[in-house]
């Protein structure tokens, strides 16, 4: 791992001599030639970029169980290129394999599940490589002691409950993540143990942009002062950026009332309204206000806030992990420890040194741009310098932070994110769940999570699917409703579960059905890439599908 | 072996289950049977519309659910940068037609399936190619070829005075992704919000005013823009229109918007960026297209056997953060263009000064309408008169005079009809005039 950031540092500085290089020897720079690999994760690298990438192709994912849905898990990870998988199944391929799992071919009956399912995923990119045990998940538990420990993200499909518990103990020791899935009838299960996660980009849909009109470093200030808005002439004034506009009236605004920034609304009223005056009306009485004027009137809301540290933000800073660095902190807590440092001086975090596009002249635009982006520069060289220097004092290599990396995480410093799921085994062993206050809506899908676990229950117990058997359907229904309203019972829940969702599933019979499978695989398998990926949001903890009323819900257990 | 005998087989067993057993779920009209899966193999006839992202994994999904009779529309041919989630398609069938290679490839593995593919355009092909399909299931980027097979279907709807013959309908399932974010309809055509119904859904497209991009840009996505819609035009520098498949053209506009984009001190212009804009690239992921597509297929198998109640109708899905979906009835417009039997009429405010291309742009541009580049023909005093129709170039010069005469001049009334035609639809829109300044002229 650390080789690679190593690597990667020294990618980045040739790219940039070469683009100084281009800079100086040519104007008219040669197009670049475009690796095969770029080309072919063209529209994913649009998404995770080629650090995410990298990440894929380092990682590497062990299923257990090669299931349709096992499969079709893989399959999603497989095709964008992660570095290598491992299934362990000690399955022999029966016929409803085959009418289900699109990765075995018909001539195979009997044959390794485990076996045919990793050729047929291999073939489907050549960039991957894969291997397989012909084991059962519980054999290799008891045999190879520490086999799990060397995977990035193990994935679990019809794990019985007895394996699952020690599987899940296992693996939060070493911090492993963990996704556990089941697919049975039209409904689907998903639940991600991680006993620590930790995110620099989590792609906001939308964010506001910041600005920091109210509080203006030296540079900004004195580019801003210069420009004297209303005696610019007519056809400058309309090419000025926003943020000049706004930032005048500010000003004046400010002088009106001591210093002050307008807060709340009415006060932000008041300055959109000398914003909006300050043109004269035309001769037919019209107030015509043009782009960049209403743009300025538009940008009172987000760009004049107070400086303020978002509290999830703020939680991070003050987790035990930023607090009490150890040798063992990773890069992300260390900078995490010198992100703190430059908000206790300076009350804000880093400036994210970009602009939003607004109607301007090019020049002017761009020379707001080159502020925001140097002031940027001077707060990530700040927070790479301590991060730096924590880390040496650490005792650990001159190399274990990478210049780049601050610079990505000051960048995206307002949406870091930490996730730190329960443990599975601690779920399954805890007697006192409160689930009441989501059992009060009938249509809850918590039903459906009490569902699942009665379901494992079932099968531990019986060996068999609920409804498995033709002729067991009735009887089933009857040994199912014991086994949930027991479950219930020992959390201390009071609710009954409608008969008719127990129906339901053992009309199933442990049916897997393919297209309901695809469903959970895409999501399981989604999942997975954030965790690589250290991109995006992973779900929090446990996902419930129900492809019968096509409703989804996800709860934090 | 007969396909009797293979319904009954223990391969289908996951399958015999949800369709032989009852179930408090089940659509009303439900009668566990054999029958069922007996329909599915032999006489349920499944038209699937593209056979990229979605259409490779809704293939796999339908024909693993027991599918038999599958066709496969598509008139495109595999690219490198499909493999990544295309998993139908291997390095070797790069150039090759995506129907033929994913319907080959299907049936290979999946015995029994007989999957017909078909290497064309949807236009192609008329009503009586499409009333042999009992569903419809798209899985499409584009939403032009969206509304036309929505229009087709819609078209093919039977009234009886003024009721639908509901034997006449058939269900289209639809199916998008765009990143990590995607949805999923059901659309009973004439009993449910079509496509046109909730056109407003769809974002518009963005777009860059002309005078930014030629005289203040800002954005490296300015100046590529500007070096495609100018520069390319101006020099021409392969004596071709622009490919955004062509290597050298994409270089070359690469060269001249880093050129120009240091010219102006604009950074950020990278050659993955210069490929997105002048392609209109949308990311895609494998991941995403597999959830789309298996709940779009999970609703064909649920509308084809009632062994469930289908999606009521529209199912927002969004895994950027966490999983999140939000599943609604989108509601059938009353006075929808497409689907409802409501004549449309255009109020026009002052005939003698609205002209026929302050028509054609409102038709383009209102949210309602959103054609490309409708044809407009109407009759005059019992006779056919074209008024304009751009897609013709010798009509195109015979008409383009028209478009600066007034409704008036053209001898248009209140009350005129005036025939749209458009590739957004298989079918002409007839939209009524109305003047709104008639009483006054009156007076």
């Amino acid at each position: 791992m650390k080789n690679c950031q190593i690597l990667s540092g020294f990618f980045n500085f040739l790219k940039i001599t070469n683009s100084l290089c281009k800079k100086m020897s040519s104007p008219a720079p040669k197009s670049p030639e475009q690796s095969v690999k770029s080309k072919k994760y063209d529209r994913q690298l649009r998404l995770w970029g080629d650090h995410g990438q990298k990440n894929l192709e380092n990682a590497k994912i062990c299923l257990i169980n090669a299931t349709a849905l096992g499969t079709e898990i893989l399959k999603s990870l497989v095709l964008p290129g992660i570095g290598l998988f491992t299934i362990v199944d000690g399955e022999k391929i029966c016929e409803e394999d085959i009418g289900s799992n699109f990765f075995l071919e018909v001539d195979t009956l009997g044959s390794s599940r485990a076996q045919i399912a990793t050729q047929c995923l291999l073939e489907l990119n050549p960039d991957v490589r894969g291997d397989y045990i012909d084991e059962t998940p519980e054999h290799v538990m008891s045999h190879t002691q520490d086999f799990f420990n060397n995977f990035t993200v193990v994935i679990a499909t019809a794990l019985s409950e007895k394996t699952l518990i020690p599987l899940s103990k296992l693996l939060w020791e070493a911090n492993i993540p963990l996704i556990v899935c089941r697919s049975i009838g039209f409904l689907g299960y998903i639940r991600l143990q991680v006993k620590e996660h930790t995110v620099i980009e989590s792609h906001p849909d939308s964010e506001n942009p910041d600005l920091r009109l109210g509080q203006p470093w030296d540079a900004l200030k004195e580019h801003l002062d210069q420009i004297d808005v209303p005696n610019l002439d007519k056809k400058t004034r309309s090419h000025t950026p926003a943020l000049v506009i706004l930032y005048y009236f500010l000003k004046k605004y400010r002088e009106e009332h001591n210093g002050l920034l307008p807060k709340t609304r009415l006060e932000k009223l008041e300055i959109k309204k000398m914003i909006e005056e300050s043109i004269p009306s035309d001769e037919h009485g019209l107030n015509l206000l043009e782009e960049n004027y209403k743009e300025a009137i538009h940008y009172v809301n987000t760009a004049v806030t107070p400086l303020k540290i978002p509290s999830n933000i703020q939680e991070i800073l003050e987790d035990e992990s930023c607090v009490n660095l150890t040798q063992n902190s990773n890069p992300f807590w260390i900078m995490c420890a010198a992100l703190r440092e430059l908000v206790q001086t300076d009350g804000a975090l880093p400036l994210r040194g970009s602009l939003p596009d607004m109607a301007s002249d090019t020049n002017s635009y761009v020379a707001l741009q080159q502020i925001y982006q140097k002031q940027a520069q001077v707060h990530a060289e700040i927070v790479y310098r301590r991060a730096d220097q924590i880390a040496r004092n650490l005792g650990l290599g001159q190399d274990a932070i990478i210049e780049n990396d601050v610079k990505l995480f000051c960048k995206h410093a307002a949406e870091l994110h930490v996730m730190r799921t329960s443990c599975i085994a601690d779920e399954y062993e805890k007697t006192n769940v409160d689930l009441s206050s989501y059992l009060e809506d009938s249509d809850s899908l918590m039903f459906y999570y009490i569902m699942f676990r009665g379901l494992e229950r079932f099968i531990s117990e019986f060996n068999a699917y609920p409804g498995q058997f033709d002729d067991q359907v009735e009887p089933d229904v009857l040994k199912l409703k014991g086994i949930l309203s027991k479950l219930l019972n020992e959390w201390g829940c009071s609710h009954a579960l409608r008969d008719e969702r127990v129906h339901e599933v053992c009309r199933y019979g442990g049916a897997e059905l393919h297209s309901v499978s695809a469903v959970l695989g895409g999501c399981a398998a989604h999942e997975v890439i954030k965790l690589i990926t250290h991109q995006y949001k992973p779900l929090n903890n446990t996902f419930i599908c129900d492809v019968i009323s096509s409703n989804t819900a996800t709860f934090c257990l | 072996m007969s396909e009797t005998v293979e319904s009954s087989q223990k391969r289908w067993g996951h399958l015999r289950k949800v369709l032989e057993r009852p179930g408090p779920f089940c659509h009303p009209e439900f009668e566990p049977s054999s029958e069922i899966l007996d329909f599915i193999m032999t006489s349920c006839k499944i038209l699937i519309i593209g056979a990229g992202g979605l259409g490779c994994e809704l293939l796999k999904d339908l024909a693993l659910m027991g599918f038999k009779q599958i066709h496969v529309i598509d008139m495109d041919t595999i690219d490198l940068s499909n493999l990544n989630r295309q998993f139908l398609f291997r390095h070797k069938d790069i150039g090759s037609a995506k129907a033929e290679v994913a319907a080959e490839f299907i049936n290979k593995r999946v015995a029994g399936c007989y999957v017909t593919p078909h290497f064309c355009k949807i236009q192609d092909y008329d009503e009586e190619f499409y009333r042999q399909f009992h569903i419809v299931v798209c899985g499409l980027d584009s939403i032009v070829a969206r509304r036309w097979i929505n229009g087709m279907l819609v078209a093919m709807l039977q009234y009886e005075n003024g009721v639908l013959d509901q034997s006449s309908v058939i269900p289209m399932v639809d199916g998008g992704t765009e990143g990590f974010k995607g949805n999923a309809r059901v659309i009973l055509p004439g009993m449910s919000a079509c496509v046109e119904c909730t056109l407003d859904l769809y974002p518009p497209q963005v777009t860059y005013p002309l005078c930014t991009i030629a005289n203040t840009p800002r954005l490296p996505e300015h100046c590529i823009e500007y070096v495609k819609v100018i520069t390319w035009p101006k020099e021409n520098p392969f004596n071709t229109a622009l490919d955004g498949d062509d290597p050298q053209h994409i270089g070359w506009i690469y060269e001249k918007s880093m050129e120009r984009a240091l010219h102006f001190n604009i950074p950020g212009v990278t050659y993955r960026l210069v490929q997105g804009v002048v392609k209109n690239i949308i990311p895609a992921v494998a991941s995403t297209n597999a959830i789309i597509a298996g709940i779009c297929a999970t609703e064909v198998f649920k509308i084809a056997t009632s062994c469930c109640v289908p999606m009521n109708n529209y199912m927002v899905f969004n895994d950027v953060d966490g999983i999140y979906s939000y599943t609604y009835e989108a509601e059938k417009k009353e006075n929808c263009l497409v689907c409802s039997q409501i004549p449309q009429e255009l109020p026009i405010k002052d005939p003698s000064l609205m002209k026929l291309k302050e028509i054609i742009s409102l038709l383009c541009e209102s949210v309602i309408y959103q054609m490309k580049s409708p044809g407009i023909t109407t009759t005059i005093g019992g006779k056919n008169k074209t008024l304009y129709i751009s897609a013709i170039k010798s009509i195109e010069e015979k008409t383009k005079d028209n478009l600066n005469k007034t409704l008036t001049e053209l001898g248009l009334k209140d009350g005129s009809e005036i025939m749209v035609a458009d590739v957004t639809s298989p079918t002409t829109l007839v939209i009524k005039l109305k003047f709104m300044n008639n009483d006054v002229e009156m007076n």
